[in-house]
């Protein structure tokens, strides 16, 4: 069932500023408060936007299920490589190997209070982009099966 | 009596929520007393980890250092997306109900054999 | 004598949910030495200024490694249910 042409309007304009606020909660969260589930969740709820005021099968062709399939399971394996990066090395699970060395996130940090550097933190600003993915793809595909599932008309089960 | 008052809070969503699941009729309204019920344990498990006069334990620009207790905030992120999941699986089971029996009242779905 | 079980049961789990203000205070927790610790050493251990993140991620990473395989299971648990009604159109060239 499809909304108004206000409602649409709306909902193509908000989502970009949902998609910004999102991605911007999810690659800070080393700094402020915030993190990769936080941010997967914002961003779902801006997919949500433009699922609720589309019909149904518009949006099908716009946010397509098998996309949202293969974001969730890359998402939870870039999880799982990001923690096993440090059994290659030698040292033991879920190490930070990445913090304070020179390498990508290794700028070591000043003690108490500062304003925060982007570059820190070692291995915990990918595991919140790998975490962010997954929960996105994770809430976009909950709302898209139960739509699909509550408009198929029923055939004499 | 004020100084108490996240744990009142606690209570009295949990009576809420307990009171919902046991006598309303409706699927979707027992739901949603789960979903109060799961809201005031994390409450609870949050205010459990206040210092008196303390701030977030975040040092961006922070005014003072002493903090709060930090574990029991990241304890409760992994409850609140465990009770997303839970919401999720009980959403679906009610409209795979509504399909097969045309009704969401709990007096009217009594056979387990079609 | 249904409605009149309802109702004691009621009244007793209030009775004992109402022990938890009345025996608790505010802003004393008890037992805070992992925390003392998190917080003292966090931020030269693990180079991040949000030690809230740092627990999640870094103290405490296999609760969150449990928590997203949780989510996977669930999403899977939803397409699973919803497979039978959407066979006819999606599986039709099998």
């Amino acid at each position: 069932m499809r909304m108004s042409k206000l409602v649409r309007t709306g909902a193509d304009l908000l989502y970009p500023f949902a998609l910004i606020f999102g991605l911007y909660i999810i690659l800070h969260g080393h700094l402020t408060p915030g993190g990769g589930f936080q941010g997967g969740a914002v961003v779902a709820t801006g997919a949500a936007i433009v699922i609720v005021a589309w019909a149904y099968e518009d949006v099908a062709g716009m946010i397509r299920k098998a996309t949202m399939k293969v974001q969730e399971s890359a998402g939870l394996l870039l999880f799982i490589g990001a923690a096993a990066l440090a059994l290659g090395l030698g040292y033991a699970f879920f190490y930070n190997v990445l913090a304070n060395s020179g390498s990508l996130f290794g700028l070591p940090v000043p003690f108490g209070a500062n304003t925060g550097e982007l570059n820190t933190a070692g291995v915990i600003p990918i595991m919140n982009i790998a975490v962010g993915i997954e929960v996105w793809g994770g809430l976009t595909i909950i709302l898209l099966y139960l739509l699909s599932g509550l408009n198929k008309k029923e055939e004499g089960s | 009596m004020f100084w108490n008052l996240p744990f009142i809070a606690v209570v009295t969503l949990s009576l809420i929520g307990l009171a919902t699941v046991v006598t309303k009729k409706n699927l979707i309204k027992i739901f949603l007393g789960i979903n109060i019920f799961e809201a005031a344990v994390n409450l609870f498990l949050i205010s459990l980890g206040y210092r008196e006069g303390g701030i977030a334990p975040i040092f961006t620009s922070a005014p003072s250092t002493d903090m709060v207790m930090a574990t029991p905030q990241a304890l409760t992120l992994t409850s609140i997306v465990i009770g997303v999941a839970t919401s999720a699986l009980l959403l679906s089971f009610a409209v795979i109900i509504w399909k097969k029996y045309g009704t969401i009242d709990t007096d009217q779905i009594r056979r387990l054999r079609e | 004598m249904k409605r009149g079980l309802v109702l004691l049961t009621f009244v007793i789990l209030a009775g004992g949910l109402l022990l938890i203000p009345a025996l608790l205070d505010f802003g004393v927790p008890a037992f805070s030495d992992m925390d003392d610790y998190f917080l003292k050493n966090g931020q030269e251990q693990t180079a991040a200024n949000n030690i809230v993140t740092a627990v999640v991620f870094d103290y405490r990473g296999f609760d969150t490694l449990g928590e997203s395989v949780v989510l996977f299971t669930a999403v899977v648990g939803v397409g699973l249910m919803f497979r039978r009604m959407l066979k006819e159109e999606e599986y039709e060239d099998e």
